[in-house]
């Protein structure tokens, strides 16, 4: 299970940092999405991978660690707010600099 | 145990949560609310500086939980000076922002008020976790108030702020879940007990944890290959938020001074070893260059922006020999840096606004209402920004200087500090000569505003009281620095007695 996780951590980053180095705003969004989407993950496995142990004491031998589950959930609600403002904020970019880019110029805007 | 630890968060936090269902009021009562609350913060600061000046740590315990389960705030010297730093720096703004650019756009006094809880909940926490929320809270209220007033400059640099700052959280958050997978704890002082006991094998891991964070803090404070957001950001929003913005960088040097010195601060080979090294010459090289940034601009404000930039790189290379002495002349100057940098910002607003055309940039030769006047109080900030007598940054600048004089590397900045500040010299004296040596009368006449002048005033005049109260206030920052420099005593408020030795190291 660990190595199966850790493949789709790396895919998932892996995705993300090459969104995020692309030159139009909405990749660079879908970016930061799948990076924020790993790193979810990432901070998930810091209490350590195991199946059928729910995080409350007495019902297993060995429970989860409850405090990265807690840290997951503040993390997401952070993530879809910021991904939400920074939607908006590309929106209103693109319409108000009349291009999508990240420069808010289109570098070969003069050549054609 | 007093509630008032908690205020500094809260009050900002309903004050902003009120501001949003008074948005339909005049303009009057949501400035006076929010001044209000401010002077509130201001008095707090006050309280504190008085509280932590005794030596003791005070501690509020979020929900009554004990460290380190819960979360715990932590008020000492430093987090004193930088509450009380804030709420100063914010009153001015807000004052001025009150005078009509608050007209600019929706909820400005509330997003100020959500800016200053997530400044005062960064300061004074005492859990990782919790810096990490308080930063996001900061992020958001600044991404918004960057925006405040619109236009298409401001909406370019916020894209490039937003991106680069969500990256830096999601960095954040990988250096926490590997520093939390390896030691099973959040709190920063069990956290450094974790850290300085944590088997050899785990070291390459924690070093790269400690890297990640100096690299989160880095983008924050604006280090050398993470600086190039900060001149557009700045010089694109508004005066009183580019004023109040020159505190957030020093938000990055706080948590650099903070986890460097207290989480990977222990130990035999403490791992903040590394990240001294690579501070160094990159905060010397960040020094360069805001000093050529600032002789290269094309605007007052992108000087004001490389002059933070220049504030930065002074204070990091200063804080990297890690003495008492080197701690505490940073802290004046991060004192005197802050101030000043809001005031040039404050002051570019004002003198553009009295030109005739190209508002403040230097290309475009115009004529000024008010020559006298404004020249007068440029000539005397000048003064302050660029450290000599009678101001704070004199004193700040001889006492970096006198205590990095026997050290090995002290030489190189010397040089560097020196010639940056020649370079600065050039580029003030420049701006202040083209704009008010050359008379010429406008073709109407324009009203000057004088209580925003006032208020840039009573800022250099508090500048200069730092200075003439220099020996208490060194007094102090030393007695910070000292604070800062032993990390048990930090650890033993922290921790109750007995509960940190006897449990075993990481899960």
């Amino acid at each position: 299970m660990e190595l199966l996780y850790a493949i789709t951590l790396g895919i998932l980053t892996t995705c993300g940092v090459y969104l995020l180095l692309r030159a139009r705003t909405f990749t660079v969004i879908l970016g930061l999405t799948l990076l924020s989407h790993a790193v979810n993950l990432y901070l998930f496995a810091s209490g350590r991978l195991a199946t059928g142990a729910p995080a409350i004491i007495g019902l297993t031998e060995h429970p989860a660690d409850p405090l990265p589950q807690a840290l997951v959930l503040t993390a997401i609600v952070i993530g879809f707010a910021m991904t939400a403002f920074v939607v908006v904020l590309a929106l209103k970019a693109a319409v108000e600099l009349r291009n999508d880019h990240v420069d808010g110029e289109d570098p070969d805007e003069d050549r054609s | 145990m007093s509630h008032a630890l908690i205020l500094p968060i809260l009050l900002p936090l309903l004050t902003g949560a009120g501001l949003l269902l008074l948005y339909r009021t005049p303009t009057g009562l949501q400035r006076l609310v929010g001044i209000a609350s401010t002077a509130g913060l201001t008095l707090l600061g006050l309280w504190g500086l008085h509280a932590a000046g005794t030596g003791d740590h005070h501690l509020y315990h979020v929900g009554d939980w004990p460290a380190p389960f819960g979360i715990v705030l932590i008020l000492d010297r430093l987090a004193a000076i930088m509450l009380t730093l804030t709420a100063v720096l914010g009153l001015c703004c807000l004052l001025y922002a009150s005078r009509g650019i608050d007209r600019g756009g929706a909820h400005f006094h509330a997003l100020f008020q959500f800016q200053l809880a997530g400044l005062n909940g960064a300061f004074l926490t005492g859990d990782l976790f919790n810096l990490f929320v308080f930063f996001e809270i900061l992020l958001i209220a600044s991404y918004a108030l960057l925006l405040h007033g619109g236009g298409r400059a401001r909406s370019r640099a916020g894209l490039h702020y937003v991106i680069i700052n969500l990256v830096g959280s999601a960095l954040f958050l990988i250096a926490l879940g590997t520093l939390y997978g390896l030691t099973g704890t959040l709190n920063m002082a069990d956290l450094a007990l974790r850290v300085a006991a944590a088997p050899s094998a785990d070291a390459p891991l924690l070093s790269a944890a400690s890297m990640v964070l100096l690299v989160v803090f880095g983008i924050k404070a604006a280090i050398l290959p993470l600086l190039f957001w900060l001149p557009r950001a700045y010089s694109a929003s508004s005066a009183p938020v580019a004023a109040l913005f020159a505190i957030m960088t020093k938000v990055g040097v706080y948590a650099i001074l903070r986890v460097f010195l207290l989480v990977f601060g222990l130990g035999e080979n403490p791992v903040n070893a590394t990240a001294w090294e690579w501070l160094w010459p990159l905060a010397l090289l960040t020094l360069a260059l805001g000093g050529i940034g600032v002789l290269g601009s094309d605007s007052l404000r992108t000087l004001t922006a490389y002059l933070v930039i220049l504030s930065v790189g002074t204070l990091l290379a200063t804080i990297s020999f890690v003495t008492p002495a080197t701690l505490g002349a940073a802290l004046l100057y991060l004192i005197h840096s802050t101030s000043m940098a809001a005031v040039f910002f404050l002051l570019a607003d004002l003198l553009g606004q009295q030109r005739e055309r190209g508002y403040d940039r230097f290309s475009v030769v115009a004529p000024m209402g008010h020559r006298w006047l404004l020249g007068s109080v440029f000539f005397v900030a000048a003064i302050a920004m660029v450290g000599l007598p009678p101001f704070s940054g004199f004193v700040s600048k001889v006492w970096i200087l006198q205590a990095t004089t026997f050290q090995p590397r002290g030489l190189w900045l010397w040089g560097v500090l020196l010639a940056a500040a020649l370079l600065t010299l050039i580029a003030v004296s420049r701006t202040g000569s083209s704009w008010f040596w050359r008379p010429g009368s406008l073709a109407e006449p324009r009203t000057l505003d004088r209580g925003c002048l006032a208020l840039v005033c009573l800022m250099v005049a508090l500048n200069g009281a730092l200075a003439a109260m220099g020996e208490p206030v060194m007094r102090y920052l030393e007695l910070t620095a000292e604070q800062l420099l032993t990390p048990h005593a930090y650890i033993a408020a922290m921790l109750p007695e007995g509960i940190h030795l006897d449990r075993e190291v990481a899960p």
